[in-house]
C-alpha cells in the first residue's frame, strides 16, 4: 500500500466537503477518488467499489459532442491535464453505458503539480449544463 | 542510538518556573551514535546545546530542519560552530517552490531579523535541499517527506539500522479527515511513522483549542496518540507544547488522554531528557 501524498490527500479532503461532482486521478489516469456528488455521474458508490483503474472507470462513460460524435479521448480536459499538465475546460454529453443516463456536462480539471514540482495527478470538476 | 532532547516547546520560547518540568525552548532534538551527530530542528533549544558543548563529541555534524518557521530556525544564530573556521557543518532543509533553501534561510540569518548574515558563517558549511528523499548520513539512513503542515515542510524517519526515530514536530493529520485516524493509505505521515521505535509527534492542543485552531498546522493531544496507535509506533513522545500550556497543563492532559488507554509507550517530551533506544 502507497500511502498518498499531502497534496492528493488535502484534494480528496476538498472534494469530500464540496457538494459538486469531483474525479480525483493519478497520473496514469486511474480514479483514485471521487465525491458524493460524483456517484451520481457514474451510478456506483466510491464505498462499494474503492478506487479504480482507468480501463475500468473511463468505459463507463461515452462522451459525445453535441452533433452525437464522440469525442476522442486526447480531446476531453482531464485526458489533457495529465497529458499536457495544463488545466482544461469542455462542454459534452456523456452517456453511462450501465444506466443509460445522458448528462450535458461541463468539465474543467487542473493538474495537480504538487512541493518540488511533482506532477502527482488532475482533479475533475463536472457540472450539468442546466441550458442543454 | 542516543536521542536527547534540547527543545520541546511549540511557537515560542515559554521559559519560566512554571515550565522547568518540560522545558521552554523550541524545538531541537539531537539523535546520535559514536561518531555522528544529527540535529533535528534549530529551534532555541540549540543555543542550550552549543552551551553545554554537546557537539564537540561528534566528528560529523547534521542540522536536519523539517520547515523553516521561525521556532524551528531561530537557534541557528547561537550555534557558535557556524563560526568556527575548523568545523564542517552540514544543512539539511526543504527549498520552496520558487526559493532555494539558503536564500530562504538568508531572510531570517540578515538584517534587520538577525544582525549576523549566513555568508558571515565561517564553518565549511553545505547546504543541501532535500524534499522527499531518501538519504545516508554516516551510519543512519534517512527518509524525508512532505507533511500537512503550511508552507513545504518535511518529517524524517532516521534508521541506524537496527533502530527507527520517526521526527514529526508540526503536523496536522486530522485536518479535513472525518475519518482520521483509520485509513493509513490516505493518513500524512503515515510511511514515516509506520512501526517506529520512537515516534516524535506535536501534541499542541487539547481538544477544545483544536476546534477554534484548524488549518494551523498542529494536532491535538488526542490525534497524535490515534496517529501513533495506526503507525504502530512502541513508543510516543508528545512534542511541541503549546506556550499557553504550563507543566500543570500538561499533566492534566496527559492525565485526560493517555492514562492507560494505550497499547504503547506515552510521555510527555521533557526537556534535556535522554533515551537510549
Amino acid at each position: 500500500m502507497a500511502v498518498k501524498e499531502i497534496e492528493i490527500i488535502l484534494s480528496r479532503q476538498l472534494a469530500d466537503c464540496l457538494n459538486i461532482p469531483i474525479f480525483l486521478v493519478d497520473p496514469n489516469g486511474d480514479l483514485i477518488f471521487y465525491n458524493e456528488p460524483a456517484e451520481q455521474l457514474l451510478g456506483k458508490r466510491f464505498e462499494d467499489t474503492g478506487p479504480m483503474p482507468v480501463a475500468e472507470w473511463a468505459v463507463i462513460f461515452k462522451p459525445r459532442d453535441d452533433h452525437g460524435n464522440l469525442i476522442p479521448p486526447e480531446n476531453l480536459p482531464l485526458v489533457k491535464s495529465l497529458s499536457l499538465k495544463i488545466p482544461a475546460h469542455g462542454s459534452f454529453w456523456i452517456e453511462n453505458i450501465q444506466n443509460k443516463t445522458k448528462h450535458a456536462l461541463s468539465v474543467t480539471s487542473l493538474p495537480i503539480i504538487g512541493q518540488a514540482n511533482r506532477f502527482l495527478g488532475a482533479l475533475a470538476i463536472f457540472w450539468e449544463n442546466k441550458q442543454s | 542510538m542516543k536521542v536527547t532532547f534540547w527543545g520541546t516547546r511549540g511557537s515560542i520560547a515559554t521559559v519560566g518556573a512554571q515550565t522547568q518540568l518540560y522545558g521552554g525552548n523550541t524545538s531541537c532534538v539531537t539523535v546520535s551514535d559514536k561518531d555522528t551527530l544529527l540535529i533535528l530542528d534549530a529551534g532555541s533549544g540549540l543555543r542550550v546545546l552549543a552551551n553545554q558543548g554537546f557537539h564537540k563529541q561528534f566528528k560529523h555534524i547534521h542540522i536536519l530542519l523539517t520547515h523553516l518557521h521561525i521556532d524551528h530556525i531561530q537557534g541557528l544564530g547561537f550555534f557558535n560552530l557556524f563560526f568556527d573556521p575548523d568545523a564542517e557543518i552540514h544543512l539539511w532543509g526543504p527549498p520552496s517552490s520558487n526559493t532555494s533553501l539558503r536564500a530562504r534561510l538568508n531572510r531570517y540569518l540578515s538584517p534587520p531579523l538577525f544582525p549576523v548574515r549566513m555568508r558571515d558563517f565561517n564553518c565549511k558549511l553545505h547546504i543541501h535541499e532535500v524534499t522527499q528523499d531518501q538519504f545516508i548520513i554516516e551510519g543512519f539512513v534517512v527518509n524525508s517527506n512532505f507533511v500537512l503542515h503550511p508552507g513545504p515542510t518535511l518529517g524524517f524517519r532516521i534508521s541506524d539500522g537496527q533502530k527507527i526515530v520517526t521526527f514529526i514536530p508540526d503536523h496536522e493529520p486530522a485536518l479535513g479527515n472525518p475519518k482520521f485516524a483509520i485509513d493509513a493509505e490516505w493518513t500524512s505521515g503515515y510511511a514515516l511513522a509506520k512501526s517506529a521505535d520512537l515516534l516524535i509527534h506535536d501534541s499542541s492542543y487539547s481538544e477544545k483549542e483544536y476546534k477554534s485552531r484548524r488549518g494551523w498546522g498542529h494536532s491535538a493531544m488526542h490525534h497524535a496518540l490515534l496517529f501513533a496507535e495506526l503507525a504502530g509506533v512502541k513508543r510516543l513522545e508528545l512534542f511541541h507544547h503549546d506556550p499557553s500550556h504550563d507543566d500543570d497543563e500538561l499533566l492534566r492532559l496527559f492525565h485526560h488522554h493517555v492514562d492507560g488507554k494505550w497499547n504503547f509507550e506515552v510521555h510527555l517530551a521533557i526537556e534535556n531528557s535522554v533515551i537510549d533506544l
